[in-house]
């Protein structure tokens, strides 16, 4: 209460209201996954069936890394054909949220497969792609860095944008056939358009899923803020050094 | 007809640009002559079944060799400024495009002419036709999308530092189709017993060439 009134009524905002949602979804979400969906039964008790609940933020996090990399083939797609500096600042704070949650996928996956295969890592399709997905998009990052000149760093990342996301299905359909002899260890969720698991489970996992799409929008707002502060700054210093 | 004489020209020049320095052609040779006698002493090839990693050394050492080639193709044209002579030409950039690639493509093919026969001769697998084949698709899938990151590569900072980084993800599709069909190949089954690898490969080749020759444009517009 500080007379003015000006705290209590600012606008509306899509940030912090998404922010705000996002936070919550995010909490109940672990409440979901480690409390509400019931331990897998169909596992050996002990760190197997413990370690299986990280599998509700281990598909939601690969959601949205697969989302947020298809946002930014969007945005390089539209920075190429209209040249507007918006659609790159969507591609580039996209990815960077993109290989943010890749990389959590990364981490979680062999969390949960070191007790349940014996192995950290195996050369099976989803994770071959998502470590070549990484890479990739690791590599648009350092090629943004390394180019100097914005306009031209625009257009060369709008174009790995581009190549990097056809890349995707290849490298799966790819390594799917490299081992084809040997069946994929990586469990199957989604099959035939039903679930494999437990209704509290699914609920679990749709709800997460949409926390982290939540997040992800959320994460995308603030990031391209910031980039078009950036923009401002780099503005105002040139107006400045003209003067 | 206009247009494939125009690239021809463009890979024309390329060659006669390196048939008087021997620079690339010389250091990608001797480079993947070096490769194969450390993946010697790495792998300890006296192994009793060569073979089964003869595909991987040998395609390790194409691309090795091939990126020294991709990365000389841009530099060049950049630093003496050959490039933009070429962007002033009357010429459709696609035909740049293709030029390049072309010359690339002919470039690691002659540095395979030359390392196939050392192959067979040092690590002791038997030599057979098809091998060409697979061999050529898969340098104009390297090729293909190498040489639209060897042109963002040169306006880079690190330049040499940045074409790995950017390719060998990209291209690990088309690796892991010629080292299958290489290794197929080697065990003597016919082309044909593999034709769905051989496919797939193709398929590499003509989806990255579409993009890349769509996308050219937008890399080297100044």
């Amino acid at each position: 209460v500080n007379g003015t009134g000006e705290g209590k009524l600012r606008r509306f905002d899509v940030g912090d209201a998404l922010s705000l949602v996002a936070a919550v979804m995010v909490i109940v979400g672990l409440f979901m996954a480690l409390v509400y969906a019931p331990d897998a039964i169909n596992l050996p008790a002990g760190p197997v069936r413990l370690t299986q609940h990280v599998f509700y933020f281990h598909v939601a996090s690969a959601w949205v890394g697969f989302f947020a990399f298809f946002v930014t083939l969007v945005g390089s797609v539209m920075y190429l054909w209209k040249g507007e500096r918006r659609w790159d600042i969507l591609a580039l704070s996209s990815v960077e949220i993109g290989v943010a949650f890749i990389a959590m996928v990364l981490v979680t996956g062999p969390l949960w497969a070191r007790p349940t295969w014996g192995i950290w890592w195996t050369w099976e399709p989803k994770l071959t792609t998502a470590a070549i997905l990484e890479l990739i998009y690791v590599a648009y990052l350092m090629l943004r860095a390394m180019t100097e000149d914005p306009e031209r760093r625009a257009r060369f990342a709008a174009v790995l944008g581009i190549v990097g996301f056809i890349d995707v299905p290849i490298v799966f359909g790819a390594v799917r056939w490299w081992g084809a002899t040997s069946t994929s260890a990586h469990p199957i969720v989604v099959r035939g358009g039903g679930f494999d698991i437990g209704p509290k489970m699914l609920t679990a996992l749709l709800f997460c899923i949409a926390a982290f799409t939540v997040l992800y929008f959320a994460l995308l707002v603030w990031r391209m803020r910031l980039e078009r502060l950036r923009d401002g700054i780099r503005q105002l210093k040139q107006t400045w050094r003209g003067r | 007809l206009r247009f494939i004489h125009q690239v021809l020209t463009i890979v024309w020049k390329d060659v006669v640009a390196e048939l008087r320095t021997k620079e690339m052609l010389s250091s990608m040779f001797v480079f993947a002559l070096l490769v194969l006698f450390i993946f010697n002493f790495a792998f300890d090839l006296r192994v009793a079944n060569v073979v089964a990693l003869a595909p991987g050394v040998l395609w390790v050492t194409f691309a090795f060799a091939g990126m020294l080639g991709l990365n000389r193709s841009f530099i060049l044209e950049k630093d003496q400024g050959c490039l933009d002579g070429l962007l002033l030409c009357p010429v459709d950039r696609s035909a740049i495009y293709f030029g390049k690639m072309l010359g690339n493509v002919l470039f690691m093919a002659v540095v395979e002419a030359i390392v196939v026969p050392v192959f067979v001769v040092l690590f002791n697998v038997p030599f057979r036709w098809e091998l060409v084949v697979v061999i050529l698709l898969g340098d104009l899938g390297f090729a293909g999308v190498g040489t639209l990151f060897s042109a963002m590569a040169v306006n880079t900072r690190a330049r040499e530092v940045m074409l790995p980084v950017l390719l060998f993800p990209i291209v690990v599709p088309a690796m892991i189709f010629a080292v299958k069909l290489t290794g197929a190949i080697l065990d003597g089954h016919p082309l044909l017993r593999v034709a769905g690898w051989l496919r797939w490969l193709v398929g590499f080749d003509i989806i990255f060439l579409v993009v890349s020759y769509m996308t050219f444009d937008y890399v080297v517009e100044e």
